[in-house]
């Protein structure tokens, strides 16, 4: 057992020891206050440090089983080749030197009646608030022939680590001449421009490495995330090479063999030389065995704390919350991070949270020095998270290709920007 | 008069709990997501902790009404009012 290890499971049995006690608000037997976290994404991470932050009178302690974390944004570059996987990949250092208990396990259930956390190995955390923030699921039973065994053939990369290596040592070892496909889910799912980014980075490294070859995307649905500014891109850079299927013209995949790489849809069968499968998701597994996520999978919250409309003191942030009109991207996660954060130390102090605003910008790339964006400002509005009328939008559909390059720049000024929040 | 009253609760809150920094008001939160609040990022985006209050306002109604060039920050500020722009400025400027 690793020392780090050892000194948390001490500290944590002292925790256990005093369980008991927790009938009693915290703040009337004056004792600190305890907030779990569990999952240390940009959305947990950056809970967990602005807990500290707004009142280091809290005892945070931040449940993940992952000693590295391995960012999404920007993995779509590595698949491409642009960027090497290191540079994705985060430890939680920082998060423990803010004074932040990291428990390196995973949290398998909740019992919101005695406000405990049961992690792995058996060990239980009492709280008085539950964040949770566990991100996606891969639904491995939505996609007839598409299990965890097909994902070696045909990679899905949508949770970044080995996958997009997979991905991106496939690409490099297919011959020119191959035919690309990757397959697009129907909404809601993490990263909504996130599979038209890949689309165009893998057409770039097509282009650039592998001329004579195709790329088709198969999609669930007929419209998409910045999806004018895409295709103008995709005509002025990538024309004859990337074909978008969209839902109304045979784009809906109804099944795969990973055996043969194929994918089929109502229209037909594409037999694929690299196949990307981004299948549909779900909340990440914690949230539905605390009874948080309901039948469409995702986690119903209040807009102003993200506390869980269907268990009290358990605060869901990140993907696998269903934040109205914001959408499932690592900046909206650190934004509704910050704001549970202030919600949280005055609820478990308390007080009354305030009313939040929130904001979402999020930087794909159309090539290495073709940046495009989207950004929202939201307030709660009608129980749900709702844009600000007037504000909010993507770049400028006229805009000149000066701008499109200090908007790729400034997305790689983003990233730096918010691994820091998390990380760094 | 908004201004000392900012003033007077930012004050208040300081001396009323040692161990937590004044709240940020609505809004000011998200900006680190691109504003990094760290010294050890480098960015083209400039840090906003210890602006002058007054060239946050204005850098902000200047985006907001297409008056200053702007990438992003034109589609966000027009999701902030005359209030909420005050707020968030004067607590900025008061941040190191």
């Amino acid at each position: 057992m690793k020392a780090g290890r050892r000194e948390f499971l001490k500290s944590a049995a002292a925790v256990t020891a005093s369980a008991a006690l927790f009938a009693v608000p915290a703040i009337a037997r004056g004792a600190a206050p305890r907030v779990v976290v569990v999952g240390g994404g940009f959305a947990g991470a950056s809970c967990a440090r602005a807990l500290r932050k707004t009142d280091p009178s809290i005892a945070v302690t931040l449940v993940e089983s992952n000693a590295t974390f391995t960012a999404c944004p920007f993995s779509n570059a590595v698949i491409a080749g642009l960027r090497e996987l290191s540079a994705q990949q985060f430890t939680y250092q920082r998060v423990t030197a803010d004074g932040i208990a990291v428990a390196p396990s995973t949290a398998t259930a909740v019992d919101a009646q005695a406000r405990s956390v049961t992690l792995a190995d058996g060990t239980r955390l009492p709280y008085d608030r539950l964040v949770l923030a566990p991100g996606i699921d891969i639904r491995w039973d939505a996609l007839p022939g598409y299990d965890e065994a097909a994902a070696g053939q045909m990679p899905h990369a949508w949770k970044a680590g080995e996958q997009t290596l997979l991905l991106r040592h496939q690409l490099e070892a297919m011959e020119d001449g191959g035919l690309v496909v990757i397959s697009a889910p129907a909404n809601p799912f993490r990263c909504p421009p996130g599979p038209y980014e890949r689309a165009s980075l893998i057409a770039h490294y097509l282009k650039t490495k592998k001329p004579r070859s195709k790329l088709i995307v198969l999609d669930a649905k007929d419209a998409f995330s910045k999806q004018r500014l895409f295709q103008s891109a995709w005509n002025e850079l990538y024309p004859g090479l990337l074909e978008w299927v969209p839902l109304s013209k045979g784009g809906n995949v109804t099944s795969v063999d990973a055996a043969t790489r194929t994918l089929v849809t109502d229209f037909g069968r594409h037999r694929a030389t690299v196949a990307n499968v981004i299948p549909p998701q779900k909340a990440g597994r914690i949230a539905d065995a605390a009874g948080v996520a309901d039948r469409s999978g995702w986690c119903p919250i209040d807009p102003v704390t993200f506390e869980s409309k269907l268990v009290p003191r358990i605060h869901v942030i990140g993907d696998a919350a269903i934040a109205g009109a914001m959408p499932k991207s690592a900046f909206a996660a650190n934004s509704q991070a910050k704001t549970c954060a202030a919600a949280v130390a005055r609820l478990v102090t308390g007080g009354s949270p305030s009313v939040p605003k929130l904001i979402n910008t999020c930087y794909s790339l159309v090539a290495p020095d073709y940046g495009i964006s989207i950004a929202g400002v939201y307030q709660p509005s009608g129980g749900q998270l709702a844009e600000v009328p007037g504000s909010g939008g993507v770049s400028p559909a006229d805009a000149p290709r000066a701008t499109r390059a200090l908007e790729a720049a400034l997305g790689e000024s983003w990233f730096r920007t918010i691994a820091a929040e998390a990380f760094g | 008069m908004r201004w000392a009253l900012a003033a007077v609760i930012g004050c208040a809150s300081i001396a009323a709990a040692a161990v937590a920094s004044a709240e940020p008001p609505a809004g000011a939160a998200a900006c680190s997501g691109c504003h990094p609040a760290s010294t050890r990022v480098t960015s083209l985006v400039p840090r906003l902790a210890g602006l002058d209050r007054p060239v946050i306002v204005r850098a902000m109604e200047d985006f907001r009404s297409g008056k200053r060039f702007a990438t992003v920050m034109d589609r966000i500020a027009k999701g902030f009012t005359d209030d909420e722009i005050q707020a968030i400025a004067a607590w900025y400027a008061s941040q190191r």
